[in-house]
């Protein structure tokens, strides 16, 4: 992790703990955990179910707090914030895909994109043309901005729902089981997009159960039981464009 | 959060679910029609009263037997001290403000005459009493000073009398019994309607008050005087004069109360419109139940609203929006509903309003004021009642809201 030393890291955590108490008995969902995520990493957290990484995603999401341990997110210590300033986190540095897309039904490809900038306090998107379209145009959408998700396969909805992530030029990108609902041709499509927008410069952390899937990260960090077990760079990534030049070739 | 989009988002939201908001809305559209055609109502039952009360003469003062009251306490009939003839005598006499004096005797009696018999309220009053309440002839004349004088049994018609035994003919010149003594008709007075009360001012004969006291009541204690000054200006001397010449008239000691009392229309309009504000009120008040329970309707469409969009608000959080933009998007969605329902209502009261008005024959006053009101109250409803649904969307954790399924 020579990286994370010398530049300051995006995600910095220091013996995070996160203690679910359900009446009597606690559960330690989360038991000590020291990670550091260097800018412009892509890496993936693998885990079976119960293994803790949901828990994990929601911290470095902020969308929960530690029980204890610290926790700093591009250089912000996210420890004692109030709601309100942990949702001006989220709009400023977090971009999040889910499982299940996520969009707003009945909603265009562009409204959706457009989402998070109504949120934005800074007032840097102000006086400004939106940069919705271009986010879509990334995501190789440009000429479906103006359908609904109902329109849309699962695939352009989850490039949908990553074009509404990076819409606004975010420190880190969450992506929480990005593949689970896509069958394995469309799973490639979005790995290769992660690279490409990785490659770009842009962090993201993935969480998946598929090792496949994992193979795609620099770095793969194994959960068990609220600990990290494995924690080590992938020494050949796959190449997800490459995957489906062959495969194109193959049919 | 930009306030356009906020709206934006509402109304979208709420133009998803098109009959839904419409039945909701319906409780605040009900309840505002009901406010406002109330309200018109009352307001147009009072300006009647106004109008008739108007109607009672120009610049015109009553006085009455008995004080209000003296040391808090109503003396009333008890009042040992009558109005006299004397008394409206030496009014007329020594007063320089009042341009007309008569007394009014009150009797009521069985007429017999024309096509068959009617039972109706006598008065014997002066000449002046035609000016004084500014009261038209229909045809024939008012009698004068000198039938006065000569104590003649004329008489003069209401219209409604006139109507009721002479309908095919002018009774002018004809003979009428009045209690068995006869009369001969020498006018019709034309029609003046209803009083604030709600009696038919037209259901009456006029006499001269001199031959009332020798023909039927035979006494001269009198109901009431009546008199008119010059000007409206001069109201409120000539109450000063007419009540020093009657504590004159009447030997009261300075620093004893008054024994009459004296009234101007004002007073009367007063006491009059004052129970029609009253019932006008009750009636804005019960139809203002609708409107809360037109809230409680919004109320809980905006529950089942925050329920059924728990997924989108925890997309919203996660995405950045703060528990504040939660509640303003739910805050506005249903004052939107609230307000809309409100300028509905608006349109339908006055649309009832007048339907009303033209239908019935009643007075509908509709009152300008009353649409800003009902807007912001309908407004106020919305922030009221979608509150909590509002709060409770806030305040949901994103995590198990973006669960939810």
């Amino acid at each position: 992790m020579n990286v994370a030393t010398t530049t300051p890291p995006v995600i910095r955590l220091e013996g995070v703990t996160r203690v679910y108490s359900a009446g009597s008995n606690a559960v330690r969902a989360l038991d000590g955990i020291d990670l550091a995520v260097a800018r412009g990493e892509l890496i993936a957290i693998m885990g079976a179910s119960g293994s803790g990484k949901s828990t994990l995603m929601n911290i470095l999401g902020c969308l929960d707090t530690p029980t204890a341990g610290r926790y700093e997110l591009d250089g912000v210590p996210v420890n004692g914030l109030s709601r309100d300033e942990l949702a001006d986190l989220r709009s400023q540095k977090i971009g999040f895909v889910f499982q299940g897309f996520n969009l707003l039904a009945r909603t265009t490809a562009l409204e959706n994109v457009e989402l998070p900038l109504l949120y934005d306090r800074t007032g840097r998107f102000a006086g400004r043309a939106s940069p919705a379209p271009e986010a879509l145009r990334r995501v190789g959408l440009a000429a479906r901005m103006h359908h609904v998700p109902s329109e849309l396969s699962g695939g352009q909805q989850q490039r949908v729902a990553i074009a509404r992530a990076i819409v606004t030029g975010p420190s880190l990108i969450l992506a929480d089981e990005p593949t689970g609902n896509l069958d394995s041709h469309t799973s490639i499509e979005i790995m290769a997009l992660f690279q490409e927008l990785n490659a770009q410069g842009i962090t993201i952390v993935l969480v998946t159960h598929e090792p496949d899937i994992a193979q795609h990260a620099h770095r793969v960090v194994e959960m068990r039981d609220g600990r990290v077990l494995r924690d080590e760079p992938v020494a050949a990534p796959r190449d997800a464009r490459r995957e489906l030049a062959s495969l194109g070739a193959a049919a | 959060m930009r306030k356009r989009a906020l709206f934006g988002i509402a109304t979208r939201s709420i133009l998803r679910n098109k009959l839904r908001t419409l039945l909701t809305m319906l409780g605040i559209v009900i309840g505002v029609a009901a406010v406002i055609v109330m309200v018109a109502l009352g307001q147009g039952a009072q300006a009647m009263i106004e109008k008739q009360i108007k109607g009672l003469g120009t610049n015109m003062l009553m006085i009455m037997a008995g004080s209000t009251s003296q040391g808090g306490v109503s003396q009333g009939a008890a009042t040992f001290n009558r109005l006299t003839i004397p008394d409206a005598e030496k009014l007329a006499r020594e007063s320089t403000l009042l341009s007309a004096v008569s007394p009014v005797i009150f009797s009521r009696g069985q007429l017999i005459g024309g096509i068959g018999n009617w039972r109706t309220m006598i008065m014997g009053v002066a000449p002046s009493y035609q000016a004084i309440r500014d009261w038209p002839m229909q045809s024939g004349n008012f009698f004068t000073d000198a039938d006065l004088r000569s104590v003649r049994r004329v008489v003069v018609l209401g219209s409604t009398v006139a109507k009721a035994l002479f309908p095919d003919e002018d009774p002018v010149g004809q003979q009428l019994q009045l209690r068995n003594v006869p009369f001969t008709i020498i006018g019709v007075l034309a029609p003046k309607g209803q009083t604030a009360g709600g009696n038919d001012q037209d259901d009456t004969v006029i006499i001269p008050y001199t031959t009332a006291q020798a023909h039927l009541a035979g006494h001269s204690r009198i109901g009431q005087i009546i008199a008119s000054t010059f000007s409206p200006s001069d109201l409120p001397a000539a109450q000063q004069e007419i009540r020093q010449i009657m504590r004159d008239a009447h030997k009261i000691a300075p620093g004893d109360d008054d024994d009459f009392t004296i009234r101007n229309q004002d007073d009367i309009a007063a006491a009059a419109s004052g129970s029609t504000r009253v019932m006008s009120l009750l009636l804005a008040a019960i139809a203002s139940i609708s409107l809360v329970v037109g809230g409680i309707g919004i109320m809980n469409i905006m529950l089942v609203s925050v329920t059924e969009r728990t997924r989108e608000i925890g997309i919203r959080m996660a995405i950045g929006a703060r528990g504040g933009d939660v509640l303003a998007q739910f805050l506005v969605e249903s004052v939107v509903i609230s307000v809309a329902g409100g300028l509905i209502g608006i349109v339908l009261g006055y649309l009832a309003g007048f339907a009303l008005a033209r239908a019935t024959g009643w007075a509908v006053a509709m009152p300008p004021d009353a649409a800003v009101i009902a807007v912001l109250f309908s407004a106020a409803v919305g922030v009221f009642f979608g509150f909590y649904p509002a709060r409770k969307a806030a305040a949901l954790d994103p995590i198990q809201a973006l669960r939810h399924e």
